[in-house]
């Protein structure tokens, strides 16, 4: 138990720090480990890790780096937050590639025991940056030799100077339990369950997190203690979620929900593979996973498992998604249901697999040969996932289409507090299969109800034995047919349906007034930025709206005239600037300004408020 | 959510497997009389109609689906095994075939292939081996020989060809086969044993195209060298072939390989020759078999290479599915989501 402190305590309403370190410094955990205390302490937050594509670059590089934010608070939290009010570096390279990003004035914990010759010089310092003068001016300045002190509190512990090493995140951690005052007990047991296996590193990570609360509390170099009120969360049961666990949690709860089978074919891929990972734990739930030899057999096995009945989806990152580009042509024209799921992530080609982007929209809306439109969804944020997930495979199965779903990296790791919806919340919906000929004693596998939907007939129903592929089909029978009008009625009748999905978005909801001088227009993983940029711009007293967009296709139908009611409209984009394009191309005369960063990162609020200001005069 | 009928299995005819559509291959093509097997000998197999499932990829074999009376799909070019791998892990009662060519099966989808041998799932692929690119009209197939002048091989092929099954073999296919297109009786008998397998099935059929590779087995069918070149392969029997049937195969202990001998002259006993067993868990004398038809002075084996029981992934799949649900038992949607760190918001 900690005794109370005498430092003083200041009251902030929200903070952001973020935990930086070489890839094998734990920094992932001690970020983690924060946010759960964050989260019991009823503040609302929002995370993000930073890490490199290599698992494990060379230790103490510039490469190596490993990071992970939280911005946690006593109001609403959409972000992880733009610059870190605090930064915990570990090492030099750590500090060298963070620093910039640090808040002026705000805090730097560094553990100066890193800090040798040779890591300097593998940080590319030419001398020491914690001996620099302008250092202690510009940033409060916390200088700790977590090294030594770790290695002190272990002393007579009898394990090996590797392992004590490997042990110092928890002081940090203990560090800064003290400074956030949270409770340190739930930690302690947190530690001995996590190495239950190995009782003397749970004895010695929790002695070494003691001492680094300890320290804190009895170090002189502390002024004071902060403590960021609880938020008010509606009440209810919380868990924190990353934006890929979300979508897993929702496809098991669309089995649990229906009673069907939720089939995922997928292959790994950064950063989507945790929802493979994630869901192949729920095969008592109706979920039946399958890791495919690679990205064309993840989707392939899907709609196999569709034509069968299952409730079927694959999950996939851009490379992916364009390996899958024919499969999902495939399940367009025979007209099964599918959810694809794009994480996002920087393009083209390899590009950037751990950071984020949003540049995979047109592909989305248009990347396949031939007449191919498909609805089309964007998850706004990691809790939002779960939502996005039901609602997809909700209208992949009413419709009789493949779905796309984008998420992003900054989604699928990101993580915030999730609440969880109570029994009967959540609505299953209907799954229908044709049992009966319906054609004069016959099975007409494209014979439309007045919505142009198809009936889903499946193996095993005896008497309604058909066949379905990829060559164009009769528009009855679905026997193969080369007739040119019958083609031509088979694109437009296709393109009608997927229009007709339209009955199921709902209209925009404008954020602020109806009219004004600009209105932010967001979609995806840019919500959080972009409405947090609103909010501060309308406490400014700015005429500024916000609207966001989870359905990229069919459009909202009041979209247009949303659109058509401001003087000016800004679209923020991690990408080129692909969602202002296609409100140009859907809305002749609508011509957005831009705001475009394609720098593996979410839209800095700050920025975009100073573009919002620059645009204005 | 299987509907999958459980009634009583009517008695069929062959007729019964017929879609009623005409197939369109060319006059004379050997993909006639494969599906006049495939179709006299699915009434014996004592499956429902409606539970068996025909998924083919693309090419002039992968037509096959819309001539069955079953439930099919014509998929992508090579890509037929990953629909069928996703149909039978979800629907394991249900019994999936495969049809494919060797274009199909071999180039584009040889990544699908070797991976649904692999995991042994209870999938039944037929390849059509004509040894050509037939819908494009004449272009070298991995199956090819080498040397083999087409359109796109003016000079002849530099490339070697796969040997199908021993491919097939190599990959972890527990039941492999070779049969003739004009073969009827042997396709018959071929296509039932691969029916009643459990587990991944490859049949490679020889098959004739008139139009672009003709006469690419007359070396094997005709009357004249038939019973030098074909070598038939008998579970239990010695493999013998030949006019009279003298000639074997016999295992050289010294050289660790297979030899031809003639029976009754240099001391070879009929005892001496090797007998066929396609149960045999290890597959390297099937491989071995496999092969013979690469090899110059010997026969192109015809039959059963290997028939091994072996759990398949789709049981595997359903047992871990089985045992995980015992395990939890049945919970709501709130308990699993609370399945984590939770805290409460008043």
């Amino acid at each position: 138990m900690s005794t109370p402190s005498k430092s003083p305590v200041e009251k902030v309403d929200s903070v952001t720090i973020r935990f930086v370190g070489d890839s094998g410094d734990g920094m992932q955990l001690t970020g983690s480990e924060f946010t759960k205390a964050s989260a019991l302490a009823g503040n609302d937050l929002a995370t993000f890790p930073d890490f490199p594509a290599e698992i494990r670059a060379p230790a103490g590089t510039l490469a190596g780096v490993s990071g992970y934010q939280v911005n946690f608070g006593c109001r609403d939290i959409y972000t992880p937050g733009d610059q870190p009010d605090v930064l915990v570096a570990m090492n030099p390279a750590a500090l060298k590639t963070n620093l910039a990003d640090l808040r002026p004035g705000g805090m730097l914990i560094v553990n100066n025991g890193a800090f040798t010759e040779q890591n300097l010089e593998k940080a590319q310092y030419k001398s020491n940056p914690l001996d620099d003068a302008t250092l202690k001016k510009n940033y409060k300045v916390l200088s700790v030799d977590m090294n030594k002190l770790t290695e002190a509190a272990l002393a007579g512990s009898g394990l090996s100077s590797k392992e004590i090493a490997r042990c110092k995140n928890y002081f940090a951690l203990g560090i800064m339990y003290w400074l956030y005052s949270r409770p340190i007990d739930h930690q302690i047991d947190n530690i001995r369950a996590k190495f239950a296996k190995k009782p003397e590193l749970a004895e010695a990570n929790a002695k070494v997190f003691k001492a680094g609360h300890a320290f804190g509390e009895t170090s002189e170099i502390f002024h004071q203690q902060y403590i960021v009120p609880a938020a008010k969360l509606q009440a209810g049961t919380y868990r924190n979620v990353t934006g890929n666990q979300a979508v897993a949690l929702g496809f098991a709860t669309v089995a649990k929900l229906t009673g069907r089978q939720v089939f995922l074919g997928s292959y790994p891929i950064t950063p989507a593979t945790e929802i493979l990972q994630e869901m192949a734990y729920f095969k008592d739930q109706g979920v039946v996973t399958y890791q495919a030899e690679d990205e064309i057999a993840g989707i392939g096995s899907a709609i196999g498992a569709s034509f069968g009945g299952s409730l079927a989806c694959t999950t996939t990152s851009g490379p992916g998604l364009a390996l899958k580009s024919e499969m999902i042509g495939l399940a367009l024209i025979t007209e099964l249901p599918l959810v694809i799921v794009n994480v996002q992530r920087g393009g083209p080609s390899t590009g950037m697999p751990t950071k984020t982007e949003q540049a995979d929209l047109f592909i989305a809306l248009f990347g396949r040969h031939g007449e191919a439109p498909l609805p089309v969804l964007a998850a706004r944020s990691p809790s939002d996932c779960y939502y996005s997930a039901i609602e997809a495979m909700k209208i992949a199965v009413k419709w009789m289409t493949p779905v796309i779903l984008l998420t992003d990296g900054y989604l699928g790791f990101g993580s915030e507090p999730f609440r969880i919806p109570e029994e009967g919340e959540v609505k299953g919906f209907d799954v229908k299969y044709q049992t009966t000929p319906n054609y004069s004693g016959q099975y007409m596998p494209y014979l439309r109800d007045d919505k142009l939907i198809r009936p889903w007939a499946i193996p095993g129903t005896a008497g309604l034995e058909h066949r379905v592929g990829g060559l164009e089909k009769d528009s009855l029978s679905g026997m193969v047919s080369y007739d040119g009008m019958n083609h031509e009625k088979m694109v437009k009748t296709r393109a009608q349906k997927v229009a007709n999905v339209v009955e199921d978005v709902p209209d925009v909801e404008v954020d602020g007034a109806a009219t004004g001088d600009l209105l932010l227009v967001s979609w995806g993983g840019t919500y959080g930025s972009v409405k947090s940029a609103a909010n501060q711009l309308k406490t400014q007293g700015k005429k500024v709206s916000h609207v966001h967009l989870r359905w990229l296709n069919p459009l909202p139908r009041n979209l247009g005239a949303v659109l058509k009611s401001f003087k000016k409209i800004l679209v923020p984009e991690v990408n080129n600037g692909q969602l202002a394009f296609y409100l140009r191309g859907s809305f002749p005369g609508v011509d957005p300004l831009q705001f475009n960063r394609i720098n593996g990162k979410a839209i800095k609020v700050s920025e975009l408020i100073g573009k919002v200001n620059e645009i204005l005069g | 959510m299987s509907p999958t009928t459980t009634a009583p299995i009517p008695t069929y005819t062959k007729k019964d497997f017929e879609s009623g559509v005409d197939p369109r291959w060319c006059p004379g093509c050997g993909d006639f009389s494969i599906i006049n097997q495939v179709q006299k000998a699915l009434p014996a197999v004592g499956v429902a109609r409606e539970n068996i499932v025909f998924v083919s990829g693309i090419g002039c074999s992968s037509r096959f689906p819309y001539y069955m009376n079953n439930y099919g799909m014509h998929t992508l070019h090579g890509r037929a095994p990953s629909f069928a791998s996703g149909l039978k892990i979800s629907r394991p009662e249900l019994q999936v075939w495969v049809v494919t060519g060797d274009g199909d099966a071999l180039a584009i989808g040889g990544n699908h292939f070797i991976h649904t041998m692999r995991r042994n799932l209870d999938i039944k692929m037929l390849m059509f081996n004509n040894r050509i690119y037939g819908l494009t009209k004449g272009q070298v197939s991995p199956t090819s020989e080498l040397g083999k002048k087409t359109k796109t091989t003016p000079h002849g092929s530099p490339d070697y060809p796969f040997n199908a099954p021993a491919l097939a073999l190599g990959s972890g296919a527990t039941f492999v086969a070779r049969s003739i297109d004009i073969e009827g009786a042997h396709m018959g008998v071929v296509l039932k044993a691969a029916a009643e397998h459990k587990g991944s099935v490859f049949v490679e059929i020889f098959q004739n195209c008139p139009v672009f590779n003709d006469g690419a087995y007359l070396f094997l069918t005709e009357k004249a060298v038939k019973a030098d070149a074909q070598l038939r392969m008998e579970a239990g029997k010695p493999l013998l072939f030949g006019k009279d049937n003298r000639k074997g195969i016999r295992f050289n202990t010294q050289t660790a390989e297979l030899e031809v001998v003639t029976v009754g002259s240099n001391g070879v006993a009929e005892k001496d020759v090797l007998v066929h067993d396609p149960h045999r868990a290890d597959p390297t004398i099937a491989f071995m078999l496999a092969n013979l038809s690469d090899r110059a002075g010997f026969p192109t084996p015809i039959g059963i290479f290997r028939d091994v029981r072996k759990p398949t992934a789709d049981e595997m799949t359903w047992e871990m599915i089985k045992a995980a649900k015992a395990k939890r038992g049945e919970t709501s949607v709130r308990k699993f989501l609370s399945d984590a760190e939770t805290w409460q918001v008043k």
